[in-house]
Order: C-alpha cells, then sequence, then structure tokens
C-alpha cells in the first residue's frame, strides 16, 4: 500500500516538511520511490513570476540535457531561471542521474496573444515532445510536467533519502501546496514514470491502492485520442487524467468527479433531487467508474485541494488543518506531522460519499456528500 | 448359413442395436403396467405377446418335442420414425424401474437415414457438440491478493447490473441536457437475459412459468432480470399489464404478433424494457424462423393472426430490405418512432464475420440501442441438421474483435454489445457470462438453458430428445398439446427461475470479488482472463496460462 501526504498552507513551506510527514507513516510503503508535486513556487534565489511554466524531469546523460537545451530553445522558450540542486549522488540509489532540473521559462511571444487553451495545449504537447524525444533515446529524458507554478520531483528510492540527496531541508525551494507519495508499485514494473503524482494541464492527483478497472478506463481513455492520455505506466494515472476530462473536456464543477468515477447507486439516486441528470452522467462516463479500494488526493490549479473515496471505503485517508494550513495523509500521524498546531478533534475521515475541498483561500474545509444536491446549474 | 426369405431386409433396414438410444428393459421386473408406453414422445417402445420354444428332451423315453412359452415384454421399434430419442421419460414413469434407454457407444447407423422422404433431417435444439467451450476454458485470474486484498462476496455491496441502451458521449450528453435535446432510453438490467423464445414455440405452461419467475425476479428478489418474447407476438393480457416492464419485444422476418402489439399500444400501462429485431439466429444464419404446423394451436393463430393449424416460416431475410443499411436505419427507427423514443431498440444478428460492418453501420445510427450477436452454439426449436451444426460463427472470438473495434472508436460505452449462443451449454452459465463480459460483451442471452435448468429440457449435446421441432416435448416445454404441457406446473418453473437467478447473482459476486470489483459490471477487463490455449489467448488478446 502506498502513503499519501499533501499539506497546503497560506505561507510557502518547504517539501522537506511533507517528507516528514511520509517518515512518520514510514510503515506503511517500502521505500521503491518518492513523488512530490510542489505548486504556488517559492525560490530562495529567484523571484519567481507565477506566470512562468516550470518544467520539472531528469537528464539522465549529458547529452539529453543538451537536446532538452536546444529543443526549448528552438520551440520558442526562454529559460529564466534553473533550479540547482545540491546533491549527494550516493543517497541515490540510480546513477545514471546527470541533472535533476526545475527550470522556468518564459512562454514564446508568439503565444502571448493565444488564447489560454491553446497556450495550455502548446505546454502538454510539448512535455510529450520531450517524453517522446527521451523515450526514443533508450529513456534518456524523463519529463514530469511542465506548466506555470508547479514543480515535480520523483525518484526511486526511500522519500527522506531523496529529500537529503537533493537537500531539499535547505529552504531553497518552497511552496503553498505539496504531494508526496511514497509508492509501492506492485503491479508494474518501476519505471519513474510510474510514480505519483500524475500531471495533466494542471491537474495532479496521487492515490493509494489498486484501480481494479485500470484496462477498460484506460481503453476508454485511450479511445478519446487526447494526445495527454498516454503514458498509463501506473494503473492509478487514470484517476489523473478522469479529473482533467471532468473538469477541462466536459467542464463541470469538481464535485463531479465522485460522481463519475463513484455513481451513486440506483436506489440512491432515486431519491436523488437530481438525480435523473446524475444517472444519465453515470450511463455516459460508465467506463469511468473506478472499482477502488482507492483515496484520490488531488490538486487544481487553482491551489484547491481535495480528497476523495473510493466507493468501498478500504482505504485510508484523514484531513485535518486549521485555517491557513492543512493537511491530508493515509494515516493521523501524518497530518500530525504536518500540522501539529491544530485541534486533533476536529479531523475528519471522509466515507464513501464525501468529497473533501480546501478551497484556496484555505479558511476552512468543504466536506461534500454525493447525496447533497449538484450544483446543476454549472452543468446543465 | 441359410437364407433369411422370412425376414425383409432393405437398405434401410436397421436392428435396435443401430439407433442412437437402446431400450434396456427388464422383463423380470416389469409389472406390465404400460405406462412406459403411454407417455413414450416417439411410440419408440410397444408392449407384445411373444412366444418362447422350450426344447424338451426326454433322455429316458427317447422322445423329443417342444413346449413354448408365451410372455409379455416391451419392445423398441427399429425404424427412423419411431427411433428412441433417449428421453428417459419411459423410466421417470416406470414404478419398478424396470426400463431405461441408454446411449448406443457404437457407431449408429441412423445418421445416414435420418433424411427420409427427400426431406434432410430436422431437428430442434442445440449443436450437439460436446465436451468443454472455449468459454468453459477460460480462467479468471486477476486475483487481488497483495496490495488489495480480494472482496467478500457475501458481505461487500455489489452492483451486477449493466446498461441496455444506447449511451451518449459524456460531451454530447451535457450539451443534450443543456438543450434539453433527446437522451436516448436505457433500462438498468440483469446482465443475463432470458433470450428470445417464442410464445409458440414455448408452451403457454412455460411462458407463463418463465414470466412469473422473471415478475418475482424484479419485484421480490430486486433481480431486472428482463425476458424476450421471439417471434410471435405477446399475449394481449401481458401487453396491456405492468409486467411488460420485463419483456423484450422482438419482431422478426415473419412480423407474427405485431397486430396484436401495434394495437395495443394505446392501452399499455409501461413500455416494453426493449425492441429487439431479429436479422439473424445464430443456430441457424441465414434461415428464417420455423414454426411447424403441429404447434399452431388455435391461440398461437390467434396471437399470430394466422389460421390453425399450417407450417410458419418465417423468411430468412425481412422482405423489406433492399438496402441493407438504409433498411436496417428504417427499421429500427420506425419502431423507436412507435414507442415515442422512450423505449430501446436494438437489432439481433448471427455471429458472423461480418458482424464488424453491421456494428459500425449502428455505431452511426443515432437509434440503435444496441447488438445483440448470435453465436453458432445457440438453440432453435427448429432447423435443418447441418444449419445448426455446421452453420455460423462461434461467439467468443466474435465479440471480441466487435468490442476492440468499438474500443479503438471510443464508442465502447455508446453502444453496448449482448452476446449468446451457447452460454452454459455445459452447465457454467455464470462463469461462460462473465468470461464474455470481460471479453466486452455488456450482458448475455440465455435459452437453453433456462429451458434446462428452470423447466427440465431433456435436450443435450448428444442429441437426447431435441425433438423441439414436432411439438411432442415430453416435458410440455415446447408442445401446444394441453395433454402435455400440462405436465409442467408454472409455479414450479418460476421457483426454478427464482433458484437459477439468485445463483447467478451470487455465482457473479463470487468471481468479481476477487478480481476486487464490486461496483460496475466488469465490461471488457480483458486482463483478467487466461485460457491455456496459446492460439486463442492470441486470437482474443488475453494472456495464454499454464
Amino acid at each position: 500500500m502506498c502513503r499519501l501526504a499533501l499539506k497546503t498552507a497560506n505561507e510557502a513551506f518547504s517539501p522537506y516538511e511533507v517528507l516528514q510527514g511520509m517518515e512518520a507513516m514510514q510503515e506503511g510503503y517500502d521505500g521503491s520511490g518518492l513523488g512530490l508535486l510542489l505548486r504556488g513556487l517559492d525560490f530562495d534565489d529567484f523571484k519567481y513570476d507565477s506566470k512562468y511554466p516550470v518544467l520539472s524531469g531528469i537528464a539522465h546523460t549529458e547529452e539529453s540535457w543538451h537536446r532538452l537545451n536546444s529543443f526549448m530553445e528552438n520551440r520558442g522558450f526562454e529559460l529564466k531561471y534553473d533550479h540547482e540542486f545540491e546533491t549527494r549522488p550516493e543517497l541515490i540509489e540510480a546513477t545514471d542521474r546527470y541533472r535533476y532540473f526545475i527550470r522556468a521559462y518564459k512562454m514564446p511571444e508568439s503565444m502571448s496573444t493565444k488564447p489560454s487553451d491553446e497556450i495550455e495545449s502548446e505546454l502538454m504537447l510539448t512535455r510529450l515532445a520531450l517524453r517522446k524525444d527521451g523515450e526514443e533515446h533508450g529513456n534518456d529524458l524523463t519529463v514530469f510536467s511542465f506548466w506555470p507554478d508547479v514543480a515535480t520531483i520523483k525518484e526511486v528510492g526511500w522519500p527522506l533519502e531523496i529529500g537529503n540527496a537533493l537537500t531539499l531541508s535547505d529552504n531553497r525551494i518552497k511552496s503553498r501546496v505539496c504531494m508526496a507519495q511514497g509508492r509501492q508499485n506492485t503491479n508494474y514494473g518501476i519505471n519513474l514514470y510510474a510514480c505519483h503524482p500524475f500531471f495533466i494541464q494542471g491537474i495532479a492527483t496521487m492515490t493509494n491502492g489498486e484501480n481494479t478497472a485500470f484496462v477498460p478506463i484506460r481503453d476508454w481513455l485511450l479511445g478519446k485520442h487526447f494526445p495527454g492520455y498516454t503514458g498509463y505506466q501506473s494503473d492509478s494515472e487514470t484517476f489523473t487524467h478522469i479529473l482533467h476530462y471532468t473538469l477541462k473536456q466536459l467542464k463541470l464543477p469538481l464535485q463531479a468527479y465522485k460522481h463519475i468515477i463513484t455513481p451513486l447507486r440506483g436506489e440512491e439516486l432515486a431519491r436523488h433531487p437530481q438525480g435523473e441528470f446524475l444517472a444519465g452522467l453515470r450511463d455516459s462516463c460508465r467506463r469511468l467508474i473506478i472499482d477502488g479500494p482507492n483515496a484520490v488526493i488531488g490538486t487544481l490549479p487553482d491551489e484547491t485541494c481535495m480528497l476523495v473515496m473510493d466507493q468501498k471505503k478500504l482505504r485510508p485517508a484523514t484531513v485535518g488543518g486549521r485555517p491557513g494550513a492543512w493537511a491530508i495523509a493515509s494515516e493521523m500521524c501524518g497530518v500530525d506531522a504536518m500540522v501539529p498546531d491544530r485541534d486533533p478533534s476536529l479531523d475528519f475521515q471522509p466515507m464513501r460519499e464525501h468529497t473533501i475541498i480546501v478551497p484556496p483561500e484555505r479558511k476552512e474545509l468543504t466536506i461534500w456528500s454525493q447525496h447533497d444536491p449538484y450544483p446543476l446549474d454549472q452543468a446543465a | 448359413m441359410v437364407s433369411a426369405r422370412s425376414v425383409s431386409i432393405g437398405p434401410g433396414s436397421l436392428s435396435y442395436t443401430d439407433l442412437p438410444w437402446i431400450i434396456q428393459h427388464r422383463e423380470d421386473r416389469c409389472t406390465l403396467c404400460g405406462h412406459c408406453t403411454a407417455v413414450c414422445p416417439k411410440e419408440a417402445i410397444y408392449l407384445a405377446y411373444r412366444r418362447q420354444r422350450m426344447p424338451k428332451l426326454d433322455v429316458l423315453k427317447k422322445k423329443r418335442g417342444n413346449e413354448y412359452r408365451t410372455f409379455v415384454g416391451i419392445r423398441q421399434k427399429n425404424n427412423m420414425a419411431n427411433a428412441c430419442i433417449g428421453c428417459s421419460m419411459c423410466s421417470m414413469v416406470c414404478p419398478n424401474e424396470a426400463i431405461q434407454p441408454v446411449p448406443n457407444t457404437n457407431e449408429h447407423r441412423t445418421l445416414f437415414f435420418n433424411n427420409q422422404k427427400g426431406e434432410p433431417m430436422k431437428r430442434g435444439g442445440r449443436r450437439n457438440k460436446v465436451g468443454p467451450t472455449l468459454l468453459d476454458r477460460i480462467m479468471f485470474n486477476r486475483i487481488s491478493m497483495l496490495t488489495d486484498p480480494a472482496l467478500d462476496a457475501g458481505r461487500h455491496e455489489f452492483n451486477v447490473t449493466t446498461t441496455l441502451g444506447r449511451t451518449l458521449d459524456p460531451a454530447e450528453f451535457l450539451k443534450r441536457t443543456r438543450e434539453g435535446g433527446w437522451i436516448p432510453p436505457t433500462r438498468e438490467i440483469f446482465p443475463f437475459v432470458i433470450g428470445s423464445m417464442s410464445f409458440g414455440a414455448l408452451s403457454p405452461n412455460m411462458w407463463l412459468g418463465l414470466l412469473q419467475g422473471v415478475a418475482y425476479c424484479n419485484e421480490v428478489l430486486g433481480i431486472p432480470v428482463v425476458m424476450c418474447t421471439g417471434e410471435g407476438g405477446c399475449p394481449p393480457w401481458i401487453l396491456k399489464s405492468p409486467y411488460l416492464k420485463y419483456i423484450v419485444l422482438q419482431i422478426a422476418s415473419g412480423y407474427f404478433g405485431w397486430d396484436e402489439i401495434i394495437r395495443a399500444i394505446p392501452d399499455m400501462q409501461c413500455d416494453p424494457a426493449a425492441i429487439e429485431i431479429k436479422y439473424g439466429q445464430g443456430a441457424k444464419p441465414g434461415d428464417g424462423g420455423l414454426l411447424m404446423w403441429f404447434k399452431v394451436s388455435k391461440l398461437i393463430a390467434r396471437l399470430r393472426g394466422v389460421p390453425e393449424g399450417v407450417d410458419l416460416p418465417s423468411p430468412p431475410v425481412h422482405q423489406t430490405l433492399y438496402s441493407i443499411e438504409e433498411s436496417v436505419m428504417k427499421m429500427i427507427q420506425t419502431l423507436s418512432t412507435a414507442f415515442g423514443h422512450k423505449v430501446p431498440v436494438y437489432p439481433k444478428i448471427s455471429a458472423s464475420t461480418s458482424a464488424k460492418s453491421v456494428l459500425n453501420n449502428l455505431v452511426r445510427n443515432p437509434y440503435a440501442s444496441a447488438l445483440l450477436i448470435d453465436g453458432i452454439d445457440g438453440g432453435t426449436g427448429a432447423a435443418y441438421n447441418v444449419s445448426m451444426d455446421a452453420t455460423g460463427h462461434p461467439i467468443a472470438s466474435n465479440v471480441r474483435e466487435c468490442y476492440l473495434d468499438l474500443v479503438a472508436q471510443g464508442k465502447q460505452n455508446e453502444i453496448p454489445i449482448f452476446a449468446a449462443g451457447g452460454i452454459g451449454k455445459n452447465g457454467n452459465v455464470t462463469q461462460n457470462g462473465m468470461a464474455l463480459i470481460m471479453l466486452g460483451a455488456s450482458g448475455v442471452h440465455i435459452g437453453k438453458y433456462i429451458m434446462q435448468a428452470a423447466a427440465g429440457c431433456l435436450g443435450n449435446e448428444r442429441n437426447r430428445c431435441n425433438v423441439c421441432n414436432v411439438g411432442i416435448c415430453p416435458k410440455g416445454i415446447t408442445s401446444q398439446n394441453p395433454k402435455l404441457y400440462r405436465r409442467l406446473d408454472p409455479d414450479v418453473v418460476a421457483e426454478r427461475v427464482a433458484d437459477v437467478f439468485m445463483s447467478i447473482r451470487t455465482e457473479m459476486k463470487k468471481v468479481m470479488a476477487p478480481l476486487g470489483r464490486s461496483q460496475s459490471l466488469p465490461v471488457g477487463m480483458s486482463d483478467a482472463l487466461g485460457i491455456g490455449d496459446k492460439a486463442a489467448a492470441d486470437r482474443l488478446n488475453i494472456k495464454y496460462v499454464c
């Protein structure tokens, strides 16, 4: 089973805090990998403009590093900042790590007049092109995300060790939102791209548990022929893409995600005020029903954080915090480690029908139940 | 050797050891009650007096002589018309266990004489192919073990229903919802459907029993089972009853019974579950239906709007067809319109190498709700032997390639594929059905299995019984003769229907739970399937296991 930790706070904090939260839950994972996603970036040595897209990944060879540079130049992206990690390679299991990179770029001038969906598409296609380039060269280049205000780090190994290897405790990079997952990848091969959180066009999720309905969901998403619906080294990547599909393609509110991945049963829908619409939504999105057990934790471009449970509620997740700082973790000890100065009696463990939403202002949690009226005016 | 002039021997002369079934009769136990001869549907046995010479030699008197003993016994007729069909009704009624048919393990010669009077062999039943089917050999092998333990089939909540009806792409659904457009009708049904068996092919008692059982499943057990009428209409009292919602009305090339149905539309209390347009049948593809005159009783004649006691052949194709695509589209649209676009309308075709082109035609038809593909192992009430045995396409690979074709187009959720033909042929109904579901079917239709399990149909793959075509069904399942169908108690059939569907539901959970699935039917979950046959695994795109 994986362990998940997310912290969101008004004041940017070091990702190392979240790694310490992960360490508190250390019995729950096998140290086969770490994924970190930072949103709301704050660099010690650079005044970051949150409009600049940030490219995150690993160049495994010097050659790929040069290829990356020339690719980005040719595509018209101007390098504004290149975060240099103080690395301690001896703490990393893998030996083919030439350079971990988090680099901010200025968008090409030609894009400045384009509508936002074209810009978003260009960012995604750039990431995919770089990924493809790496795959065509013996996987010598791995790219995790390319998006404004988002940085991603993934590595194989014990989470805290990786934090130490990249000296994440030095406060040189901080963020207002940080997601972390300690991965145990039992079903599929150990692969950097199989590491959570998964990212597509500003949307990121991470999951514990197994997606038993993976193949039918993957087949359906591939059938959409959307360039970003690719990869699937992990069964959990489908959760990210379903969230993307819900929000970006169907343009539905966040509450719809729960209704799509775990629709209410027929008799529950019959009692629901918008039951007819929701039954239609269930039917048309039937192939996206996840069959858990999973807890899905996600973040959106506006720094909204969310947590949903699968229908069986067989995976643990707790949310707790105080105005201004909230934590979501697989275990209570993880929440304790990330936001110790809270009232633990107000911690909440969502049940099968719940979606927990931490809005960007971080004042209080929204505990939304599927049985609540659905915000229909936005959908239909 | 001497000549046997007194014995008439012709090319077609058979001894009883040439017949497929041999009657074993124990004279020492026979009470001569005559029940067996009375019940035999083929009149294959008769009671006869026999004389036995008892040679008598008196050694002391040096005289030879004879005595004669007479006895009464059961004898088997050895002509084709009266050949035993192995139904065992004789042993069922024998008070003394004195009689039973046994299969002839020798190669029997009736195979060469079953074409009498210039007519090839016709029969009802099945393909008569023994042994495990391909579906029987499929294993569910993606067991949730370490990361996620398997579920508890007894305690977790399971959602085992499926959607019958066209579903829109999510974006289109939302657009139509916003704009108040037409949302195609769907039904949430149990994925095991009682396949099309007509009121005519089945006896009134069988039909009543099935319907009672289906209503009980829906209204008491909460299992949303639906059943299909087959061609031949539907009794008016059902058309105007609230039970119509459990009925799929079939229209086929003879259009039998549709006058009554159309006239009943204004009086219907609810919509039917769906309309099935039969274009083909797996057991006899490219062949029409045939209700032989024996079975066209007064009631059947009334329902179908035809004279009594005449053969009712349905043509192989719908006579309105000129351009198939256009006609199929129009027929689907017409029927959808007739029911106010509130009832799913779908075609049933024989499994065929051309099934994909039909499917792609339907994908582009906004009124088409599903596609039912019927494979070669399907059953029928009457067909030529050669059609049943040798014509058609197995269901598994046909469904699989159609499903994968939809997947490539991203349309697999829009047009559900239903599969039929041999599901539960060897009794493994849930296993067969779930294998097809994981290969990509949204549900399956079962006919023969229901007849066997719910009504005790005696037919099997060794050509036992299989006389559905001539109205002499010894169990009263496929006969219109009241003397026969009174043998079948509809209440008991209903009870068995409920037993069957409760068992299938439990077995479905037992299949789904180890796979970690409970919230939705695992349609297309091919990663859970394995088979110990490399060629089949490659063809079906599933794992080869050994």
